[in-house]
């Protein structure tokens, strides 16, 4: 009994933490002071004000068409990463690629940011491409960066599939790129949604590496926010935040649906 | 046989059969993305700190330079390396990024672990939903999610509002813009790195092992800290290291929510580059960091390969 007290209060608690933050943000979006924390009624006119501002708009249009490109690029090159990494036990280099390609996961974001726009700098002078300051720039950093992301996600779910299946397809027959379609890429679709999903929302959410690699002409959308917010609060932020967050809260309960029914396909089989 | 049934021509046909150029190839792409796009950045990022700063675009002098035709002349400049161990400037921001990434990481670990332990131990129809729950904070922006500490924390914010309209207090506490506030943003947005890895060891514990323990007559206690305890270590140390090491480079955070006096390393190379455009200081600041960082990491692999043999 109280072994069962103790452990409901720890994750009510530790919920609490994680969750009031964000409430609070949502509640205070509909708030129709201008004053943020002081509540003065129901009001829905942060979410028009907020789509009157083209500054805003502007950006968030760049930034969500960096993130897909993001996203696609990354999930490409991670699946690609993860497979060498797990169906090939040696290769020259393999050492100095493992840790190369984890790297971006531990390295603060400061560094990385300030390395990206050295090699742009230096990449333009040398050779005229990409843009410095361009959304090509910003897409290159942005990949390098969740491509370690898609990498270890992937590389998680191929291990620990048996091998059994690919050996029985190749020994009647198929080649290696049919069996790599018909067998090992249905079985990582899992991960290969969920890398997409988190190189998406990563891309989207960048602030540090993109302040060091963007130009005036291609200011994303936390640029944005993080100009605005830096001087105080906004109720329009608050809007924004909600809008964000809904999303992604529907984004994540369909994948985890998704994902619930296909454990269950895989059990039944 | 297999010739007169090709479409292709007999070369291109033995290229596409040649398991080597095959394997290369596939090998080749990610690497050499990781290699322009990650490696060489950083072999850009160790030259420059080596050089000197000039006035111009960009702002410092290269490190090889052809004299005459015959004469390559090296400038190899260790003293951007000098100043950061003179100037008190520096320390002070190593020192301050070390301190907030230490309680930090502390505190996340003091709040993870409890957390990870019950979520390991609830019913498994419960597991993914709890899962769900720490994901999907670790997935919404981090920038709002920061942003949301500043109407909490602040003189007009929630807490002080609450404080002032009982009673309790007369005046406005100032919670905003110092290092608790640091402190407390950063082991907010954290907190997820700690949990998911503290979890993922954890709920793969056998627990027969604490049931046999608990029937030998082992406390609960004890149990915890002779069984439960060691077998987490894995989590423990990869959870640390997730939560330090980011957090030691932390800039938004301190940015938003710090007062004047929280100058951590983040901010000391964002000065260094934008403000003084002393591009130099910067890439020799984020090197010496690279390598505090990687003294905790070969420790680890160390550690790792001793565990596996």
């Amino acid at each position: 009994m109280r072994k069962n007290t103790l452990k409901l209060a720890t994750l009510i608690l530790g919920y609490a933490f994680l969750y009031i933050p964000i409430f609070t943000l949502i509640v205070f979006s509909f708030n129709s002071s201008k004053q943020v924390v002081v509540w003065a009624g129901f009001s829905l006119k942060w979410y028009g004000e907020l789509f009157e501002n083209t500054e805003l708009l502007n950006a968030a249009w760049i930034s969500l068409r960096i993130a897909f490109m993001c996203a696609t690029f990354s999930v490409i090159l991670g699946t690609l990463s993860a497979l060498i990494l797990v169906k090939f036990k040696r290769f020259r280099g393999k050492n100095l690629f493992q840790t190369l390609i984890m790297a971006p996961l531990v390295m603060p974001e400061i560094i990385t940011g300030l390395a990206f726009l050295l090699l742009f700098v230096n990449m333009e002078r040398l050779i005229g491409w990409p843009a410095s300051g361009g959304i090509t720039a910003l897409t290159i950093a942005h990949t390098t960066l969740a491509m370690a992301y898609v990498t270890s996600i992937v590389y998680s779910q191929l291990v620990n599939f048996d091998d059994i299946l690919i050996e029985a397809a190749m020994d009647l027959g198929a080649s290696p790129l049919k069996s790599f379609f018909a067998i090992t890429l249905p079985i990582i679709t899992p991960s290969l949604v969920a890398g997409w999903l988190l190189s998406f929302v990563l891309s989207l959410d960048d602030v540090v590496i993109s302040s060091f690699v963007a130009g005036p002409q291609s200011t994303t959308l936390p640029m944005v926010v993080y100009s605005s917010v830096k001087y105080g609060l906004t109720p329009q932020i608050n809007a924004l935040a909600t809008i964000i967050i809904s999303f992604i809260a529907l984004c994540i309960i369909i994948a985890a649906i998704l994902h619930a029914r296909h454990q269950k396909m895989v059990n039944q089989n | 046989m297999a010739q007169k049934n090709s479409k292709f021509s007999p070369t291109f046909d033995r290229i596409l059969q040649n398991k080597w150029i095959g394997r290369n190839l596939l090998v080749g792409i990610p690497y050499f993305w990781i290699i322009v796009f990650f490696l060489i950045p950083f072999a850009i990022v160790l030259q420059i700190s080596f050089s000197e700063v000039v006035e111009g675009m960009p702002p410092y002098k290269p490190l090889l330079e052809w004299v005459t035709d015959k004469f390559l002349h090296v400038h190899l400049n260790l003293h951007n390396y000098i100043m950061l161990f003179t100037d008190d400037i520096y320390g002070f921001a190593f020192w301050q990024s070390i301190k907030l990434a230490s309680i930090c990481t502390s505190f996340c670990l003091l709040i993870g672990y409890p957390m990870a332990y019950y979520m390991a131990r609830s019913s498994e129809r419960m597991q993914p939903l709890l899962l769900l729950l720490v994901m999907l904070p670790f997935w919404s922006s981090f920038l709002l999610r920061v942003y949301a500490w500043m109407g909490i924390l602040g003189n007009g914010g929630i807490i002080n509002t609450i404080l002032l309209s009982w009673g309790i207090i007369d005046q406005p506490v100032s919670l905003l813009y110092n290092d608790f506030a640091v402190a407390l943003g950063m082991i907010y947005c954290y907190l997820p790195f700690m949990i998911l890895p503290l979890y993922a060891t954890l709920v793969k514990l056998d627990m027969s092992l604490l049931e046999a323990a608990s029937d030998l007559g082992c406390q609960p206690f004890k149990v915890f800290l002779s069984i439960t305890l060691p077998l987490s270590k894995t989590g423990v140390i990869s959870g640390c290291i997730l939560v330090f090491i980011p957090s030691m480079g932390e800039f938004v955070i301190p940015e938003l929510l710090g007062g004047s006096e929280s100058f951590m390393l983040g901010k000391l190379i964002w000065t260094e580059f934008f403000n003084n455009r002393d591009w130099p200081v910067a890439s020799a600041v984020a090197i010496v960091m690279i390598i505090l960082m990687i003294v905790p990491l070969i420790f680890v692999q160390r550690f790792h390969t001793q565990e596996k043999s």
